[in-house]
């Protein structure tokens, strides 16, 4: 702590020597605060908490002196809520930076989030909603010596809750946009075409009780992306040499990963195409860790994001980082107004198709494997093993001024052992329906009515959900939602899950106050997904910036 | 943390020290680099609203400004700018959902969420309202059906209308 403050005040010191000038700088910063009372309930399996309420809370405070800024956040997890690691349980401040920024260099020391190309390799990132956080500390300059071309380096060590892992990670990126380097000769092309390459590694403490390990841990990776008016291609290849890990079971075998993206857009018509192989490609700063800590690559699922509470919530996918051949498709087409279809304001219609498999590989038997290779696989081959599958069909339209709906089918297969590790849960089914009607009563009052189903003969069976929720624009919004397992195949646990919500909004703050049972499930961010267990009781959310 | 009370700072009564649009560069639909402090619309106001392909009530705020969208520029010379916080997973995804939906918006990606930091935005969506001169104005944390209304009030006010 004693380091943080000196950087702070040595900081401020700066600050302070420019303080006799007009200009004063400037202070920003934002608040969360999460807290929940947990009342034990046997009939949804929502555990007794001793300590009756619990709270995660954190605020950044940012200040700004033309080129340069420094902040800092305070966080406070006492105990953390249900469902977030108990190591975050403490309080106090990991993330401190000074950073200056002109138009070439932009230096950062202390505290600092980086990606490298789409994250395949190199990627710190935070959702404090999901309890992730694997940030660098330490030192990164970024640097655009000439037009079009942009150099990054950074050299650190991730956080691990309220320490730092033991692995320190050097990486490089450089990305030339070829269009703008060259402009006198192509700055006029309709093609762009931009390159990148990176280069990170890890070096770790080799001592180990049982195997060799290595020292240093390199990983490349190159990329490309070509863009022409409605047409845009990119891939990158991510390549890493042996890294045996508590993830991969202590195998030598080198890792790789290709990510391929295809899309057009014009009006009234967009198409995606994705494709991703990984092999082998769990990179963190700490080989013996596991959960979501210290990632030093990015490895998201390729599957569409839900937002409907059943089928966001309950058999969402998260990428197999040891090994996975994915793909996705999602086509937007817009009816125009005047069609059958389009009516009086036009309607929409997204399809979407995710597969997910294991990979097509050969076991070697311990006996003839001295050198620990794992295993052999075929390069973006997909294996017989079905992780996941998804089709949604969504269809969205405005009848009127103060009609319209959405209306979606879900068909997903979801290997819970695999995605969930557990074992003998085996794949589900599923088929979800939902509706989604809204009516705009006037200019600031609002009523929206969600109906869901969702069908299946595994897990806990079928279940149905109604919400609604009344707004009344800017500031208020009222909400009643209920879920009812009624196809649980256990009579006894054929529960209804009341949850009555009220929120206020003032400008940039936003308080919450929740009341009822909360079933466990997925709670997803963008696609990265943290474990919510049963609850039952009040919970209170406010958030603020400034 | 004493360091902070020594400067003395209390940005909002300082009169003409509204905080300003931070230097933090973004990527342009077409693979460019973009600094988000060089917006400008020639003295007109700006919105910028923070949004991802993964947030309902953000698609809807886009979508249902974008049908007085026509008119707010008529009367004011209001520009939208829709910054994208999608990862690399729904990155690829923007482009044919902005476009395929005909969005009239200036649109960028904040692919690591830098901007989203440097403007403090805790979750989207979450809309602000800067004036001719770059500084932010207003903002309001959520979408509503109706809350463009709200906001139109506010552009107004600063377009003097």
């Amino acid at each position: 702590m004693k380091q943080i403050y000196s950087l702070l005040i040595l900081s401020f010191c700066y600050l302070q020597a420019f303080s006799q000038e007009p200009n004063y700088g400037q202070v920003s910063g934002n608040f969360a605060l999460d807290a929940q009372y947990y009342i034990a309930d046997s009939t949804i399996n929502a555990q007794n908490v001793p300590e009756k309420t619990r709270m995660n809370t954190f605020a950044n405070i940012n200040y700004t002196l033309g080129k340069f800024s420094t902040g800092f956040r305070y966080e406070a997890y006492m105990k953390p809520l249900l469902g977030f690691l108990p190591g975050w349980e403490g309080q106090g401040i990991m993330y401190r930076y000074a950073q200056f920024t002109d138009d070439k260099f932009d230096v950062t020391i202390g505290s600092f989030y980086e990606q490298f190309g789409s994250g395949m390799i190199l990627r710190a990132y935070e959702e404090r909603a999901l309890g992730y956080d694997n940030m660098f500390d330490g030192a990164r300059v970024k640097f655009n010596p000439y037009k079009g071309v942009y150099l990054k380096g950074l050299y650190g060590k991730q956080r691990l809750f309220w320490r730092l892992a033991d692995g320190v990670v050097r990486g490089a990126d450089a990305e030339v946009n070829l269009n703008e380097m060259l402009d006198s000769v192509m700055g006029r092309m309709k093609t762009k075409f931009i390159l990148g390459a990176s280069f990170v590694s890890r070096y770790q403490n080799p001592a180990d009780v049982n195997y060799v390990m290595p020292a240093n841990v390199g990983s490349f990776a190159t990329r490309l992306n070509i863009i022409r008016d409605k047409w845009n291609v990119s891939g990158e290849y991510v390549y890493k040499i042996n890294d045996p890990s508590a993830d991969n079971k202590f195998i030598y075998k080198n890792g790789q990963g290709l990510l391929l993206q295809f899309n057009y857009a014009t009006k009234g018509f967009g198409l995606s195409l994705s494709g991703k192989y990984i092999d082998n490609m769990s990179f963190r700063s700490d080989r013996y860790e596991g959960f979501t800590n210290v990632f030093i690559n990015f490895n998201p699922a390729l599957t569409r994001p839900h937002t409907y509470n059943l089928a966001a919530t309950l058999y969402p996918y998260a990428c197999q980082p040891t090994g996975e051949i994915a793909f996705q498709g999602e086509l937007n087409y817009k009816f125009q107004k005047g069609t059958l279809l389009g009516g009086k304001y036009g309607a929409n219609l997204a399809v979407n198709y995710s597969y997910a498999n294991g990979l097509d590989t050969t076991t070697f038997s311990p006996e003839k494997d001295s050198a620990r290779m794992g295993y052999s696989s075929r390069f973006f081959g997909p294996g017989s093993n079905k992780y996941f599958r998804d089709f949604n069909i969504e269809f969205r339209k405005k009848v009127s001024d103060k009609f319209k709906f959405v209306l979606m089918y879900i068909y997903l297969e979801y290997d819970m052992e695999i995605v969930q590790n557990l074992i003998g849960k085996g794949t589900i089914y599923s088929h979800i329906g939902v509706a989604d009607l809204n009516y705009k009563i006037d200019k600031k009052n609002n009523i929206r009515v969600e109906v869901q189903h969702l069908y299946t003969q595994q897990d806990k069976g079928s279940w149905a959900t109604v919400l609604v929720e009344y707004t009344r624009s800017p500031h208020w919004f009222i909400g009643a939602l209920s879920q009812y397992n009624y196809g649980n195949e256990v009579e006894a646990q054929r529960v209804n899950y009341p949850y009555l919500t009220v929120g206020y909004i003032q400008n940039s703050t936003r308080i919450t106050m929740g009341y009822g049972k909360q079933r466990e499930g997925l709670f997803c961010v963008g696609g990265v997904c943290r474990a919510v267990p049963a609850s039952n009781g009040f919970t209170l959310s406010i958030t603020s910036s400034f | 943390m004493f360091a902070f009370s020594a400067t003395k700072i209390d940005p909002s009564s300082v009169d003409g020290n509204k905080r300003k649009v931070p230097a933090v560069k973004v990527k342009t639909l077409d693979g460019g680099t973009f600094n988000m402090a060089d917006v400008a619309n020639g003295g007109k106001p700006i919105v910028i609203s923070f949004w991802a392909t993964w947030c309902s009530p953000c698609k809807k705020e886009l979508e249902n400004m974008a049908e007085v969208y026509e008119d707010w520029q008529k009367e004011t010379g209001v520009k939208i700018i829709a910054i994208s916080i999608d990862d690399a997973r729904n990155a690829s995804k923007v482009k044919p959902y902005i476009v395929s939906k005909g969005l009239p918006y200036d649109v960028y990606i904040d692919e690591n969420q830098d901007f989203k930091r440097a403007m403090n935005v805790n979750n989207v969506p979450h809309t602000f309202l800067v004036d001719g001169e770059g500084h932010i104005i207003w903002d309001h944390n959520n979408y509503s059906e109706g809350d463009e209304e709200h906001l139109y009030e506010e552009i107004k006010k600063i377009a003097g209308k």
